[in-house]
């Protein structure tokens, strides 16, 4: 990746940052916390976009986002109120953001229109606010400021000024950084003479006694009335470099109106004693350029000594102002990196495991020192392993942070009124978990919309408020994590799902079955309880889809409802993808590797208990059931006939859908923690085995996929054998 | 080994030559990544009979294919003795078992010729043509059409 590439992923990278800082604080306004600070994190997240994008001629991307902070600006200064339609606008303004973006990333085309309505629509909220103020606020700009001037001449010729000419007032007031980053300003002051006739003046007031003066400080600042038929964008990107390093504003005024109360007074020299502090230059939030953006970088120097302040106190703000921003500070790494990492460790894990147990063969007594020693490196790779495996952790809050922008769009669209609430955001988990998991969660999110939460009108009829509420909630639980999508609508209608069912032939008429199995036909392959297929939800995918990407990612998905008062999906994935805890077990002279989640109890069957039914199939009794008993290393392949149960050793496992059985398998190794290893990256997907590991010996182990290992062998339970079967 | 030149036209390739049974082979060089001994493989359940099952190359899980049996030939009754070529195809890694490596080549692509008629169809969906060199005769494994094919009679 040459330089720029990589400043210009940095930079999307810090947009996506940016976008969702953007999101947190629109949401919170739009929940009524309207505070300053908020309103100031979001103005910084779009202004911060902007910046950036500026940079990369990103000339679509920085026109919205210029237009939205225009906005933003109004309600920061208190000149529009964030009422719940501005909201509204400002919302999908963030996701328009989010959308030209990302547009920009990967260089694809926008829908124009959406983009341009919204502009036009916050281009009205900004005319409507200037409508209310536009008396105060033409007294605010027609105050003359307490100027003691200086005037500059420069040498270029000053261009003919355009009938069509508009005035613009520039604030311009250079921090120290300006100057160390070898900008100038008087190189800026004679650009700006480029676009038009200007006139300069100079403010000295900040300039210290001679004793006091930092020759490395900057004290002096600029007012300049330009006049120019050029726009305020090309005014701007003279100053685009310098444009965090300095206070600068730029207002457009009204033709002739406002030059008389601009105009520069005498030249009365550089008066050294002048410190009067009454300035608005100085009296403005020192922040205010500050691009820090949230970030809690305090700048020690970033202030240019203003006036109004004495320097301790511009100190002790600032220090607040960081305390109040501080986040624990962080680098950025490349995930390929940690990646590495994660892979190192795996193999370290392996080899220790080699060499513990080269240890056992070589016969040294536990109590030796060497195996002691290899006790204590156990330990340590296994906390070396848990601390690289919290790298890649992340809180799911962005991803929950993307359905509440799903939601908002299908209320849009269904006209109905949902709320989403969101718990457990802090909740961490792999990062490829979270990437993974945003296709099935939108999908379940939209059917939770779509399906579960009726209309307005249908909920008042029920006696519930007519704006549904749709929760989405992370927890972590027994070393997994647990998300939950639940609505609180109709709930499924058990007898249309059924009877669609037997329609579209998925299970016999006559099949005895019982609520939760019914619930769990939503997941049969093209299945869709829509009567018209909307273009919201249905469009060919279904819940099927959604299950095999969470048994993809090595979880399980649970379906509950509750006609009347909605339903929820039960999602519980594993914390990584990287290890897994297993029993190892041996199979005709193979070693598999089987979920520790999955499997209930071990026994050693009982003569007793075993019973034959039908002319292959056998049954063990198990608390007061009957689980279909499976030989593992026929089923696999790995011998013809079914080894004697007697034999071996009986493991009670669950699938998913809570389907019990008994795997037959000749002896436990171990139990142990594995390095899951994909058979994918240089196979295939081998049905009923969910991915490989390497084991202390060295060699390969595969790994059981007990959900679709039991979905291609169960015969004996019928009801469920399509449900099963179709999953697998 | 023995290096052959290449011809003066076309743009030479180099090869490498092993033996399955009595019969040499060939694959291009820039394919293979590396050749080891062989290792007993862990069986894999519902593959086809010309996979042996997957061994641990320094972490990774890769795939053998009996190159013997995937061409027709008897399988290869693999010992210490047998070698893995361990070839990149597309983004995947597999390992094809043969019984020896037997040669480096350097030969112009325009020396390949179209595999005679008389094979049979298994070998001529898997050899993309014929090598003369010094009164031997190599078959050019086509590696993309070996893996592709193993997909379909997989599926």
């Amino acid at each position: 990746m040459d330089t720029m590439a990589a400043i210009r992923e940095t930079f999307f990278q810090e947009c996506e940052e940016q976008l969702g800082e953007l999101e947190i604080g629109l949401v919170a306004m739009d929940e009524g916390d309207a505070n300053s600070e908020t309103v100031n994190a979001v103005f910084r997240a779009v202004h911060s976009i902007k910046g950036g994008a500026g940079a990369f001629k990103l000339d679509r991307l920085v026109r919205f986002a210029h237009t939205f902070e225009t906005a933003l600006d109004l309600i920061r200064s208190e000149q529009l109120a964030p009422s719940p339609a501005v909201m509204k606008t400002l919302l999908r303004s963030a996701d328009v953001l989010a959308d030209l973006v990302k547009a920009a990333r990967v260089d694809e085309p926008i829908d124009e229109s959406r983009t341009e309505s919204l502009i036009e629509e916050l281009k009205g909220l900004a005319s409507d606010a200037r409508a209310e103020a536009g008396h105060d606020n033409a007294k605010d700009e027609a105050e003359p400021f307490d100027f003691q001037p200086v005037m500059l001449s420069f040498d270029d010729e000053p261009e003919v000024v355009e009938p069509a000419a508009q005035r613009y007032t520039i604030a311009f007031a250079p921090r120290p950084d300006l100057y160390r980053k070898g900008n100038e300003a008087l190189r800026l002051l004679r650009e700006l003479a480029r676009l038009g006739e200007i006139t300069t003046a100079c403010d000295t007031r900040s300039l210290p006694r001679l004793e006091d003066l930092d020759p490395q400080g900057a004290y002096l600042s600029w007012r300049i009335e330009l006049s120019t038929t050029e726009d305020l964008p090309a005014i701007e990107e003279l100053f685009e470099f310098v444009v965090d390093d300095c206070e600068l504003e730029i207002v457009a005024s009204q033709p002739g109106a406002s030059s008389e109360a601009w105009q520069p007074s005498q030249l009365p020299g550089i008066d050294i004693e002048a410190q009067a502090p009454s300035a608005p230059l100085a009296a403005r939030p020192v922040e205010r350029r500050d691009n820090a953006a949230g970030e809690g970088r305090v700048h020690k120097d970033a202030a240019p000594a203003p006036a109004a302040l004495t320097a301790q106190e511009g100190e002790k703000a600032r220090s607040e102002h960081g305390k109040a921003e501080a986040a624990a500070p962080t680098i950025r790494v490349d995930l390929e990196r940690v990646d590495r990492l994660i892979n190192l460790v795996g193999e370290l894990v392996i080899n220790q495991a080699m060499l513990s147990q080269r240890v056992m063969e070589a016969g040294l007594a536990r109590s030796s020192s060497v195996a002691a020693g290899l006790g204590a490196l156990e330990q340590l790779t296994r906390e070396i392993q848990e601390g690289v495996m919290a790298i890649r952790a992340q809180p799911v809050k962005p991803l929950f942070q993307r359905m509440s922008r799903i939601v908002r769009e299908l209320t849009d669209a269904t006209g109905k009124s949902v709320r989403l609430r969101t718990e457990g955001e802090a909740t961490e988990v792999d990062r490829t978990v979270i990437e993974r998991l945003a296709d099935p969660l939108t999908h379940m999110i939209r059917n939770a919309v779509d399906h579960g939460v009726e209309a307005p009108a249908v909920r008042e009829a029920a006696g519930k408020p007519s704006q549904g509420e749709v929760k989405l909630s992370a927890a972590h639980r027994s070393g997994r994590i647990v998300i939950e999508v639940s609505d609180d609508g109709a709930g499924i209608d058990r007898q249309r799902v059924r009877a669609i069912a037997v329609k579209k032939e998925l299970i016999p008429a006559d099949a005895q079955l019982s609520d939760a199995d019914i619930d769990n036909l939503l997941f049969l392959p093209g299945f869709s309880t829509a009567t018209s297929v909307s273009n919201i939800s249905g469009r060919g995918v279904g819940m099927d889809v959604v299950k095999r990407s969470i048994q993809a990612l090595g979880g399980r998905i649970s379906i509950s409802s509750r006609p009347g008062f909605g339903s929820t999906f039960s999602m519980s994935l594993p914390l990584t993808l990287a290890v897994l805890d297993g029993m190892v077990v041996k199979v005709a002279d193979q070693t598999l590797v089987v979920p520790l989640t999955a499997i209930v109890e071990t026994l050693r069957p009982k003569r007793s208990d075993v019973h034959a039914l039908g002319v292959n199939a056998r049954v063990i009794s198990d608390r007061g059931g009957f689980a279909p008993l499976i030989d593992v290393g026929q089923e696999l392949g790995y011998r013809k006939t079914p080894a004697d149960p007697f034999g071996g050793v009986v493991l009670v496992v669950e699938t998913e859908v809570s389907t019990r059985c008994a795997l037959v398998v000749d002896a436990i190794h171990d139990q142990r923690q594995v390095v899951i290893k994909s058979l994918e990256a240089n196979y295939r997907q081998v049905p009923g085995i969910a991915a490989a590991t390497i084991l202390g010996d060295g060699r390969v182990a595969l790994i059981l996929d007990i959900d679709t290992f039991v979905a291609r062998t169960n015969r004996a339970a019928p009801a469920s054998e399509t449900l099963l079967a179709a999953t697998g | 080994m023995t290096e052959s030149k290449s011809a003066a036209a076309g743009s030479p390739c180099e090869f490498v030559a092993f033996r399955i049974g009595v019969q040499e082979f060939c694959i291009d060089i820039m394919s293979v990544r590396e050749i080891r001994g062989w290792t007993p493989a862990t069986a894999l359940p519902h593959a086809p009979s010309y996979v042996r099952g997957v061994i641990n190359l320094r972490g990774s899980v890769l795939p053998i294919v009996d190159l013997a049996e995937r061409l027709g030939f008897p399988p290869t009754d693999a010992t210490a003795r047998q070698v893995i070529i361990v070839v990149q195809v597309g983004g995947q890694i597999i390992g094809l078992l043969v019984d020896a490596v037997s040669d480096i080549l350097t030969q112009s692509t325009e020396n390949i010729q179209p595999t005679p008629d008389v094979a049979t169809d298994i070998v001529r969906s898997f050899v993309r043509g014929v090598l003369a060199i010094d009164g031997r005769m190599i078959g050019l494994v086509e590696l993309d059409s070996l893996m592709s094919a193993q997909l379909e009679n997989a599926a």
